[in-house]
């Protein structure tokens, strides 16, 4: 099985976020890392690869910092990587991202695309879907196993409140993939070195831009939340703190 | 003729998701904001008995997209069914609730029509003529206010949680019912779902705890769980975790709080070391009391927090056990 994973690159969970000059986006002065469900998505394909054989080929878009999650993409195994380049990549909504990716592999055949169920940064959960649209193929999402067979593939799709469901699709199709569907491995050395070597595709934005219009959402502004609550904080030594929430425990929530 | 909200509700397995009811009270608002007429839809098989039920809101009309194809649902036959009730009916805004079905098919439905959909909406705001839509941002520590810039319809989904449910108005008399037949072609449905089921029987139900000790990212290492363990045994709670831990198997997935796992509103909630992403806390934000133990100061569980404490779990929680117990002992 061929099979694409699209993989973003997105401040890292814990980094301290500032808005930029604009207000509508933040300084990317920050550290980043890969988008925890495309990992996932990610290491599922190695493994579809490794019972089925084929190929896995990493796409992300992005500034020249993106080609990082390539890299350890490859050093895990991935065969090769597409990176479309380009700053203006970070701001395309959903719909163009989508695009942008259709028209940089309109010469490749895949029999599956991944991606993972959402991103850190954004959060939109569309694009996988957009692009299964804009491809003309069937999607599943939210996916926590999947089973080649015959007729294409059997899928276990992640419902809400433990509930799941069995879905029989066939290929081309594309998956967006939940954290957890596997346990994630390790770079070794060896595939470290390896990676140096193996292929990455540059796209520039002029290469795709015909695919792609204005934005049809856009981000007027971006800020730290209002705080709906009136949230107390406890201060103190750690002993201090301690009785203190005992305190609150007893006197106001009336649990002890 | 002026313009349409349409509020499209979802029924799943033969009930009405009650998060419904929650983006009919949106709804409400939007047009009582915007002068625009409110008009309600539910897609499925004989789907009439939930028009019914939302006709009883107010609402100018109720419309039942009625086809055979629609059950068991799948993208391919909602996207299908709705793409052409919509350019039917060309409604100026598309409302739903973001629920794993609507995500699933909402995508790809503004796709087909050469639009888009703002996603996972918590708020609106209405500013010069203009509606924008707020959505949480970097897991919630920011939040953004999003705008159209295509043309009607305007596809928007809003967050479990983010209008009451039961202040959705009630008419002072049943709106009309209309039945819309659509056609879906041989073809268009290429996915074969299964029975939906439930993985193994819930061992613990955790919606009955009263207080939950619940454990993230934070504990760094499955054998740090003992610690929360032991807090949870001194006050009598329940142990419970956020999706990471429970992936990491850590804890079993039945003790998992979330959108993926189970929804709870404890009197106390405590949170050790979880920083609060949407996934989470849409599964307990009704807790009566929140407190939070997070090193992050910036960590979005603080937004909810009835009581915060910045600093280390590892070195808050022993002497809470030892308080704890004390205060058990009568000291």
């Amino acid at each position: 099985m061929k099979i694409l994973v699209c993989m973003k690159q997105v401040p890292q969970k814990d980094a301290p976020l500032k808005l930029n000059e604009s207000g509508a986006w933040i300084r990317e002065d920050v550290s980043y890392e890969v988008n925890e469900p495309d990992a996932f998505a990610l290491e599922e394909a190695l493994r579809q690869k490794e019972k089925h054989g084929g190929e896995v080929v990493v796409i992300t878009s992005g500034p020249p910092r993106a080609q990082q999650v390539l890299r350890e993409a490859l050093a895990k195994g991935a065969d090769r990587a597409i990176h479309l380049e380009d700053n203006a990549f970070v701001g395309l909504d959903a719909l163009n991202t989508a695009r942008a990716f259709a028209a940089a592999i309109k010469d490749e055949t895949f029999d599956l695309i991944f991606t993972g169920l959402q991103s850190d940064d954004y959060g939109y959960a569309q694009t996988g879907v957009v692009l299964a649209e804009l491809l003309g193929w069937p999607h599943a999402t939210i996916i926590m196993q999947i089973e080649k067979n015959d007729a294409g593939i059997r899928v276990k799709r992640e419902l809400e409140a433990g509930y799941f469901q069995f879905v029989e699709m066939p290929l081309p199709a594309v998956l967006t993939i939940q954290s957890g569907i596997n346990k994630l491995r390790y770079a070794t050395l060896i595939g470290i070195k390896q990676a140096k070597n193996k292929p990455l595709r540059k796209v520039a934005m002029a290469e795709v831009q015909s695919a792609v219009s204005a934005n049809l959402q856009k981000i007027e502004r971006l800020y730290v939340p209002q705080k709906t609550k009136n949230t107390e904080f406890l201060e103190g030594s750690a002993g201090e703190v301690a009785r203190k929430l005992v305190d609150k425990l007893r006197n106001e929530v009336r649990v002890l | 003729m002026s313009d349409t909200i349409l509020v499209v509700v979802e029924q799943r397995e033969g009930k009405l998701n009650r998060v419904s009811w929650e983006t009919l009270t949106a709804g409400q608002a939007l047009a009582a904001e915007t002068g625009w007429t409110l008009e309600a839809a539910v897609a499925g098989s004989g789907v009439a008995n939930f028009a019914n039920e939302v006709a009883a809101k107010k609402v100018a009309k109720v419309h039942a997209i009625e086809s055979p194809r629609l059950e068991p649902y799948t993208p391919d036959a909602f996207s299908s069914a709705l793409k052409q009730f919509i350019e039917l009916k060309q409604p100026k805004l598309v409302l739903m609730p973001h629920t794993y079905q609507v995500r699933d098919f909402v995508p790809k439905l503004a796709t087909a029509m050469g639009r888009t959909a703002i996603s996972d909406c918590i708020g609106y705001k209405k500013e010069g003529g203009k509606l924008l839509f707020t959505r949480q941002m970097f897991q919630g520590k920011l939040a953004a206010d999003v705008s159209f810039t295509c043309d009607a319809p305007w596809f928007v989904t809003f967050q479990n949680g983010a209008f009451r449910g039961d202040k959705a108005e009630a008419g002072a008399s049943p709106a009309p019912v209309e039945t819309v037949n659509v056609q879906i072609a041989d073809g268009v449905i290429r996915n074969k779902p299964q029975e939906v089921f439930k993985e193994a029987k819930q061992a613990v139900d955790l919606t009955q705890a009263e207080i939950i000790i619940s454990v993230g990212r934070g504990i760094k290492e499955q054998k740090n769980i003992e610690l929360a363990k032991q807090l949870a045994e001194a006050l009598g709670g329940e142990l419970a975790a956020s999706r990471p831990i429970c992936d990491s198997g850590w804890l079993p997935m039945d003790r998992q709080i979330g959108s993926s796992g189970q929804t709870v509103a404890p009197k106390l909630y405590l949170a050790l070391g979880i920083s609060g992403a949407i996934q989470h806390i849409v599964g307990m934000k009704g807790s009566r009391t929140i407190i939070a133990i997070n090193k992050d100061s910036e960590a979005p569980i603080f937004e909810i927090a009835d009581f915060a404490v910045v600093g280390n779990l590892f070195d808050i929680v022993p002497p809470l056990i030892e308080e704890v117990k004390k205060a058990k002992a009568g000291g």
